[in-house]
């Protein structure tokens, strides 16, 4: 009955297996495909799913992207978004250590 | 940044293109969905028609691509179409009874780039399952599924609810959580094809859905985290009909294995509707200009009560082929809805059906032969 636990900032999260995240040109947009599902991303979902691509921790994903939009202070709307994304089941964590 | 992901929305274009690649299947499902006539189909498309539909359909968008039937695995060019497939940018699943896998063909599907496989069962014994399926497939399913999970595929199990399984719904999820299902699907029957054929041996009694609902929502509980558990309620016993196949001509293209486009795989029953053929029109004509299409999308087609019914856009109108089969007019509200004027008649069959069948009224299996029989007597 275990409630997936917060996403805690050493976790290293990924885009889950077998979900593909593609750019759509009908949509112009990314895409995020499942098992018999897809959404579609707007602008920043796209941004951040991209640095899930490969493994790494929630601290990373928010530095890799406080780099490159630096004028904004991003970090809470960041880790907001990546909690929704795993409770959506898009992203998974290997609990580090 | 929540707004992040948006539930699909076609944009006027389809979405899911589901690809009913052959009616053959070498089981004889009591529930099965496809045209009772649906031994008239004999002219398949060919392997470069199924790639042509495919390509059309992703340079208008779709995104996720079925391939069903029947049993998709009858067909030999299928590593073939499921390599087209990926190269195209599909999310493709394929919808199964797992019946004609082997392991080198569910190794030369993985290869080709086959992104998720459903398998079905009938039950989770190998008594009911071979009864309901019409054939000796339970140990064989059981190797599938394991398959299945050997290639590194999300395992996702779809089992079709009815009352003569309805009752064992909790051993049917311990039986997922065994083989390590990611998904399981308990579908409750929709009684289309030959499920409204042998409705009287299938529908449930309210007691059955109620506890069986339950257990699901439990069991979605316990497996958070682990597997997901899909339930998806019989409409029957339903208020509210389902918002069936998003609307109309919304989403949803379905090709059938003679090429005929349909919005829905029910839809060949319909009457009056000239459901256009891949073989003769592009599938963007299909989809935008043909009559068929166009026929029931949107709400200009509405009667009363769906007409000024502020829940239209939730669930515009239900579905048409359940409004035609139970009323006789596909333009009326799906009777499943409790504000139709002939909500009596599903009201009637639960009280009617769920009384144990006469001996004279047998279990009609989808079969050639009994196909053949509506064939002959002009049913659909
Ligand atoms: S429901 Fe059963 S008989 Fe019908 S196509 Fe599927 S496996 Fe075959
Ligand atoms: S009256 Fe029609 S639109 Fe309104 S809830 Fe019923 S089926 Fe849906």
């Amino acid at each position: 009955m275990a409630e997936p636990e917060a996403l805690k900032a050493d976790d290293i999260i990924s885009i889950t297996r077998h979900f593909r995240m593609q750019w759509e040109e009908a949509q112009q947009a990314h895409v995020l495909l499942y098992p018999e599902g897809m959404v579609t991303l707007n602008g920043p979902a796209a941004e951040i799913l991209t640095r899930c691509r490969e493994a790494k921790s929630v601290t990373q994903v928010v530095e890799e992207l406080q780099q490159a939009f630096p004028q904004d202070d991003i970090a809470a709307d960041v880790r907001e978004f990546l909690e929704d994304a795993y409770a959506n089941g898009w992203i998974c964590i290997e609990r580090a250590g | 940044m929540q707004t992040a992901g948006s539930a699909s929305n076609g944009q006027g274009n389809p979405l899911w293109l589901l690809a009913e690649l052959t009616y053959r299947c070498p089981l004889q499902c009591l529930y099965c969905s496809n045209p009772i006539d649906y031994a008239k189909y004999q002219n398949e498309l060919t392997t470069e028609e199924w790639m042509r539909v495919l390509q059309e359909g992703r340079a208008m968008g779709a995104t996720q691509l079925g391939f069903s039937g029947g049993e998709p695995l009858v067909r030999k060019d299928l590593v073939e179409l499921a390599r087209e497939a990926r190269r195209l940018g599909y999310y493709s699943n394929l919808i199964t009874s797992g019946i004609g896998m082997d392991e080198p063909r569910i190794a030369a599907l993985k290869k080709a780039g086959l992104d998720h496989i459903q398998l079905s069962f009938q039950a989770n014994t190998p008594e009911v399952n071979d009864y309901i399926g019409g054939a000796k497939t339970f140990e064989r399913k059981l190797a599938m599924a394991r398959l299945i999970k050997h290639y590194d595929y999300p395992m996702v199990m779809n089992v079709v609810l009815h009352r003569q399984n309805i009752d064992q719904t909790e051993q049917i999820l311990q039986m997922a959580e065994e083989l390590e299902a990611d998904y399981i699907e308990l579908a409750n029957t929709q009684y289309y094809g030959w499920a409204k054929v042998n409705r009287s041996q299938l529908l449930p009694t309210r007691e059955q859905v109620e506890r069986a609902e339950a257990i699901a929502h439990d069991y979605q509980e316990r497996f958070k985290g682990r597997m997901k558990v899909y339930y998806v309620v019989p409409d029957y016993f339903e208020d509210r009909p389902k918002p069936c196949m998003a609307g109309w001509g919304s989403v949803f293209l379905n090709v059938a294995p003679d090429g005929s486009a349909l919005p829905c795989h029910a839809a060949h029953q319909l009457p009056g509707l000239n459901f256009p053929n891949i073989r003769d029109a592009s599938l963007h004509w299909i989809w935008h200009e043909s009559p068929a299409f166009n026929a029931f999308r949107g709400e200009d087609w509405m009667k009363e009560p769906c007409r000024t019914c502020p829940e239209r856009a939730k669930d515009f109108g239900g579905c048409r082929c359940q409004a035609y089969m139970l009323t006789g007019d596909a333009a009326n509200a799906d009777p499943v809805c409790s504000l139709s004027p002939q909500h009596d008649i599903v009201l009637k069959a639960i009280d009617e059906d769920q009384v144990v069948p006469a001996a004279d009224q047998l279990p009609m299996f989808r079969s050639n032969k009994n196909s053949r029989q509506f064939v002959e007597a002009g049913v659909r």
